[in-house]
């Protein structure tokens, strides 16, 4: 059986879409570097190219912007931003310009870049090196937001992404880079048709996660079932924005119980608008217990490793809330 | 051509006729239609925003045509043009098209982004005008990235990129020069220095008048120029936009000022800082008033010509006007069909 790997999975997306589709290039800090975004991209300059393949000057807004222009006019680029954090200082170009820039000019026009941001936290990186802020972005009409779990999600997503005709955000997290799985070949998917998957079929309780957070869910799930006889609904919810609730609000019918777990903060966040849809869909009587979600704690990412152990959401967290949630 | 700085700003200069030798004069009267057709059309939205018919913000480029008149005379069609918030001139320079703006102004469905945008975000593909923007300098890094789409397109089409003087203080315009320095993009930046940023003077916001400094520390060719002589800007760019098509960005910075305040239609003579004086000497600098006194000068235009020119061009703005003030509206499901390329 071939393995592959999430990071595998970015990496051969960039060589689809290189190789397949001319309109498509990227433009990123550290782009001929081995180092700045792990193995999604060896090599890739050397194959396709330094002109498809664009190192830049440490401009994240100007190059953020010309990646949105150059989507205006007829290409599918990606800007590749090695931690969201950074990617912050483009917001306006993301937010105020190409999320708007259909609406805006009534169809007449769009901007279809693609910006991937990754979450490269841990490892006593502190405050200005661990954010996700997902649900910012998820936030805005007109941005379509991606976060894959699996490494097939992770490439054929990240295809979808760029071949929509709409802006996309799409978030990779390196604490998956190494997640491996059987390896399928290229399914090219109309980023429209995604829904959330579902990875463990259960009656007991409906877990959500997103990300990262499903690998912990998975194991969580796993663990529970083996000790406890809990069998959970678990999914993963793959496209943030615009958020395709119908399955979910299905199986917390069938459950009367929902967890969901968000590696990012709680207020306004992610957790809590799949909560409220949840909640303003459903007759509350089918509810066995409160909805519930784990989250990180409301501070900045420590530094101290001590901290850190506290700050990130553990498998052991998610066992205690659907020991909890399943009383 | 560098002129002096300290001249362009001083109204009392520039002022006679400009030089027109050399140019054609169908292309000088092409130029003179353009130019009485916004400051009409200027006018006229001018008249209904204090009537009170136009609600949304309205930023007027009366006195400011000849800028976007002499970038549209050497454009190609597949050229790529982004403007800002006082865009109306660059939109009518490629396309005459009134009727497209009024409607659009108004927030009708005929207006140019089907009354989903407004003065501030018109837009006219076809003749190469891709989107204007009231962000300060947002449009900046993209006419930048659609320079390096037309780089990649290998067709010698070049991006503009018009701004004001207030966008030189966003850090994102060293940041695009920068990138279109190092990566060689076929970019024209059109700073429109009209000397104020809303209501402040650029000597009370920048430590030079000159924001030609700035594309210099880029190693950027630069032009600072009377942004009120039509021919002299047009005979400049003709010869640089070669250079540019060959993915050399330029910079030109047209020296102006702006008849009306910041938005809307008032004078605003004293908002802040007082430009009473200065306004009156400006107006002498009138960059329709001196084509036409060169035009008749060398015989090409007379003075009958003129009125029947401007009577035609005011028949057709107030025709246009009523058209679009009978048009429809958008329909009530156009709020969200334009969010996604299809339906959520």
């Amino acid at each position: 059986m071939k393995k592959t790997t999430y990071a595998a999975g970015i990496l051969e997306a960039y060589e689809y879409l290189l190789s397949n589709h001319k309109e498509f290039f990227i433009i990123g800090q550290g782009l001929w570097s081995p180092w700045y975004v792990g193995a999604t991209m060896t090599d890739l300059d050397k194959k396709f190219g330094k002109e498809r393949v664009i190192d830049c000057p440490i401009s994240e807004l100007a190059t953020t912007g010309a990646t949105v222009g150059a989507a205006i006019c007829g290409y599918r680029p990606m800007i590749v931003h090695p931690r969201v954090d950074f990617m912050l200082l483009a917001v306006d170009q993301i937010v105020t310009q190409a999320a708007k820039w259909r609406h805006m000019f009534g169809g007449n026009s769009s901007a279809p870049a693609t910006f991937r941001a990754i979450i490269n936290r841990g490892g006593e990186q502190g405050a200005q090196h661990s954010q996700s802020l997902h649900s910012w972005f998820a936030h805005i009409p007109g941005l379509k937001v991606v976060m894959p779990y699996t490494a097939k999600d992770a490439r054929d997503l990240m295809i979808s992404s760029v071949l929509s005709d709409d802006p996309v955000i799409f978030i990779d997290d390196r604490w998956l880079y190494e997640k491996e799985e059987e390896y399928t070949e290229v399914e090219i998917i109309d980023l429209n048709n995604v829904k959330p998957q579902k990875l463990r079929e259960g009656d007991d309780v409906t877990v959500v996660g997103l990300s990262y957070t499903s690998l912990l869910c998975e194991n969580a799930c796993q663990s529970i079932e083996l000790s406890h006889n809990i069998k959970s609904d678990l999914f993963d919810i793959r496209v943030l924005n615009p958020l395709k609730i119908d399955d979910i609000l299905k199986s917390v019918k069938k459950t009367g119980r929902l967890l969901v777990v968000d590696g990012d903060w709680a207020s306004c966040g992610m957790a809590s608008e799949i909560i409220t849809s949840v909640l303003e869909k459903i007759d509350i009587s089918v509810l066995k217990n409160s909805p519930k979600r784990i989250t990180l704690p409301n501070s900045p990412a420590p530094t101290s490793k001590v901290l850190e152990q506290q700050y990130y959401i553990k498998t052991s967290d998610i066992i205690d809330a659907l020991i909890q949630i399943t009383i | 051509m560098n002129q002096e700085v300290s001249e362009l700003i001083d109204p009392i200069k520039f002022r006679n006729s400009i030089n027109i030798d050399g140019i054609d004069k169908s292309i000088l009267i092409d130029m003179l239609r353009k130019m009485i057709l916004i400051r009409k059309a200027e006018e006229k939205l001018s008249e209904n925003v204090e009537s009170g018919k136009i609600k949304c913000p309205c930023h007027l480029g009366i006195g400011q045509e000849a800028i976007g008149v002499a970038v549209s005379m050497v454009m190609r069609k597949t050229d790529r043009a982004f403007g800002a918030h006082r865009s109306h001139s660059h939109f009518l320079a490629l396309n005459e098209n009134t009727y497209s703006l009024f409607a659009e102004v108004l927030g009708k469905h005929d207006g140019c982004s089907h009354g989903m945008g407004g003065s501030m975000h018109i837009i006219d593909n076809e003749n190469g005008f891709k989107g204007s923007v009231p962000i300060v300098g947002a449009t900046i890094p993209i006419a930048t990235g659609a320079g390096l789409a037309a780089k990649m397109d290998k067709t010698g089409d070049i991006a503009i990129s018009y701004f004001g003087d207030g966008s030189c203080e966003e850090g994102v315009l060293h940041e695009s020069l920068n990138m279109a320095s190092i990566m060689t993009l076929p970019v024209l930046y059109v700073c429109e220095n009209n000397l104020f940023a809303s209501h402040l003077h650029i000597d009370l916001r920048q430590p030079s008048n000159s924001t030609s400094r700035f594309a210099q520390a880029h190693q950027i060719s630069y032009a600072t120029v009377d942004g009120n002589d039509v021919v002299g800007m047009y005979k400049l760019l003709n010869s640089e936009v070669l250079e540019i098509r060959k993915n050399k960005p330029f910079y030109l910075e047209a020296y102006t000022y702006r008849w009306k305040g910041h938005v809307g239609h008032r004078d605003d003579i004293d908002v802040g800082v007082k430009r009473g004086d200065q306004l009156t000497a400006w107006k002498e600098r009138d960059p329709i008033k001196r084509l036409f006194s060169a035009m008749e000068k060398n015989g090409f235009y007379t003075k009958e010509e003129f009125q029947k020119l401007l009577i035609q061009v005011q028949e057709k703005i107030d025709n246009d006007w009523n058209r679009a003030e009978s048009a429809s509206y958008p329909k009530e499901d156009f709020l969200l069909t334009p969010v996604y390329s299809s339906p959520t």
